[in-house]
């Protein structure tokens, strides 16, 4: 059986003055899956994502949200989803608690009701410890997770991330990460927007890859890392006259083009992980001795360079 | 993580609009919000406790004795001043708080809710008769420890403080229809207070209108702010509903009329 699609987007367009912040998005994601908007700042996610959210009214094309219209159905597509914005959209002014009764009661549950749903959340996001205390005496990350917990109060079927780990440590991050794949796990459908091909790689069923409000590519991690070249192999060598020695052994085990960019210092495009250990050791046989290996993956600012001919916006704003 | 699985969008029955019944329960949690802030900062309410607290005393013991011959004299006439002009001061808060909350991020939550567009704001000025019905009390209240005993006892009490709160909420909207259009918060203060100033103070609430130079009865006279504390007065004093009481009333009405209809449409376009 084909899986409807939880979203449909066509030709979307929403304008800022002269700004086309979205410039003709289309987008179809299948129920059940993450799909991951990939693209650097000012690329227009969170403009998409406030679109479909029913935040914001687009200029032109059109966006459903399991087959309802978000501009002539927005009630009806509210009451379908559950928006973690980029920036905070809980109450500064009130406990975790406090915000997430309210939302609950606003969403229709009792009173009971909504206090029972707000601890069994809390318990959910490690934040019981932290239930009373105000706002303003959380962490990045704390608030970051209370947001994503006040998303969840009605269960919707469809989750907006909008750059759910952006500011969270590396431990923080992975269990953002967890909770996702739990959502899904469950039935929900996710659509969140990264700056990181890494996030939208581990997390992300189908990616779009957007620049300047326009999808520029689409599809499965692997599909757009093929189109992007792959990580590179970085070597360096203790002594630099065994270069010559070593790029010969780094060709005939890897069997592609080794080049050398400095004194002692080989690279290499890594097709397969395995021929790794084939070249270290034959290295070792050589007698050639390392000070260094590493292994490069392909940057955000590779993958817009590779599709779009020209550095990325954020580059672009940061050396003018 | 409760293990239920989530029902999938497409099999969900849903309406697109909001019942009248869900719109009263949206605007009353709303208004709970609003009072369960208020615990966390209290000094929101500084203006309506302090207020009474403090200008009572000092405009009775500055004024009772060569406006009115004593305090005792001055009492009647002082209470509903400083009641209506504590009061109508506090009805700007509405305004900037509106516009304060609406800023904020938690509003986009809001907005991306399935509730009724008009919750917020129907919640924020429910929630302000709370401030009024405060001021009221503790303006009374100061009063009787001043030796105010009203001629018209606790009913006329009652019935001052009901219009006054009344009054209130319906001049509210002016400052929540300035919350939607101005461009921020602090802003709506300015001008909301730049508006009041003159009015209860150019009316009768501390002094006699005859003791007035001739050009300023005229503007005291018709100031609305002067026939709300009138109508006070005649209630608290003799329990008599006169015609101030209902000037006051249809001037009310007459604010709601023009402004609930604007500030209802300033906020929807931005809500
Ligand atoms: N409310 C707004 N008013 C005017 N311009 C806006 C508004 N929101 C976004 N923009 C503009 O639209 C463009 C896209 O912004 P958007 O926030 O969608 O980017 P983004 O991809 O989410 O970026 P980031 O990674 O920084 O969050 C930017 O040029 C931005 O300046
Ligand atoms: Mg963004």
């Amino acid at each position: 059986m084909i899986s409807p699609l939880a979203i449909e987007v066509q030709g979307l367009v929403k304008t800022f003055g002269d700004n086309r912040a979205v410039d003709g998005v289309d987008l179809r994601v299948p129920t059940g899956s993450i799909y991951g908007v990939l693209g650097p700042n000012g690329a227009g996610k969170s403009t998409v994502i406030n679109v479909l959210a029913t935040l914001m009214k687009p200029d032109g094309g059109s966006a459903k949200v399991f087959g309802h219209d978000v501009v002539e159905e927005s009630q009806i597509v509210r009451q379908l989803i559950g928006v973690t914005g980029q920036a905070a959209t809980v109450d500064e002014g009130l406990s975790a608690t406090e915000n997430l009764v309210i939302f609950g009661r606003l969403l229709g549950l009792s009173m009971s009701g909504a206090k029972k749903k707000a601890a069994e959340l809390l318990e959910e996001f490690g934040l019981t410890e932290a239930a009373k205390r105000p706002l303003s005496k959380f962490s990045g990350g704390m608030r970051r997770r209370l947001d994503l917990a006040a998303s969840l109060i009605a269960q919707p079927p469809l989750i907006f991330l909008d750059e759910p780990t952006t500011g969270l440590d590396p431990r923080t991050r992975i269990q953002m990460w967890e909770t996702i794949r739990r959502l899904v796990a469950k039935g929900s459908t996710i659509l969140l927007t990264t700056q990181y091909l890494d996030e939208a790689d581990q997390l992300a069923d189908r990616i779009a890859v957007i620049d300047h409000g326009k999808v520029i590519a689409e599809g499965t991690g692997a599909e757009l890392k093929a189109s992007i070249g792959t990580a590179t192999l970085q070597l360096q060598l203790t002594k630099a006259q065994d270069t010559d020695t070593a790029m010969q052994v780094a060709h005939t085990v890897l069997g592609v083009k080794v080049n050398n960019p400095s004194e002692g210092h080989i690279t290499a495009p890594m097709t397969d992980p395995d021929f790794v250990t084939d070249l270290l050791v034959a290295l070792r046989a050589e007698k050639i001795h390392l000070s260094q290996v590493s292994v490069q993956e392909p940057t955000l600012d590779e993958v817009f360079l590779t599709l779009t001919g020209k550095p990325s916006l954020a580059e672009k704003g940061a050396t003018e | 993580m409760t293990d239920t699985q989530i029902i999938p969008g497409v099999e969900r029955r849903l309406k697109n609009h909001t019942s009248f019944r869900q719109t009263l329960s949206h605007s009353l949690t709303m208004a709970y919000r609003g009072l369960v802030k208020v615990r966390r900062t209290p000094e929101q309410f500084f203006d309506v406790v302090l207020q009474p607290i403090l200008f009572t005393p000092m405009f009775t013991y500055i004024f009772g004795g060569a406006i009115a011959g004593g305090v005792k004299a001055y009492l009647p006439i002082i209470i509903p001043g400083i009641l209506v002009q504590t009061i109508i001061t506090a009805t700007v808060v509405t305004g900037v708080q509106l516009r304060e909350d609406m800023e904020k991020g938690v509003f986009n939550r809001f907005r991306s809710l399935p509730i009724a567009r008009i919750a917020p704001l129907a919640g924020a000025l429910l929630a302000d008769t709370v401030r009024y019905v405060i001021a009221a009390t503790i303006t009374f209240g100061m009063g009787y420890l001043l030796g105010y005993r009203p001629g018209a006892g606790i009913e006329g009490v009652l019935m001052g403080g009901l219009l006054v709160i009344i009054f209130a909420w319906c001049l509210s909207w002016i400052f929540a229809f300035f919350g939607m259009i101005v461009r921020t918060a602090s802003s709506v203060q300015g001008i909301s207070l730049l508006i009041l100033f003159p009015l209860t103070f150019l009316s009768n609430a501390f002094v006699p209108v005859k003791t007035l130079p001739h050009w300023l009865q005229g503007f005291v006279n018709g100031n609305p702010i002067s026939h709300l504390i009138s109508a006070i007065r005649q209630l608290t004093s003799n329990g008599v509903i006169g015609h101030d009481f209902w000037l006051s009333l249809i001037g009310a009405a007459v604010i709601v009329a023009i402004f609930a209809p604007l500030t209802v449409r300033a906020y929807m376009r931005k809500a």
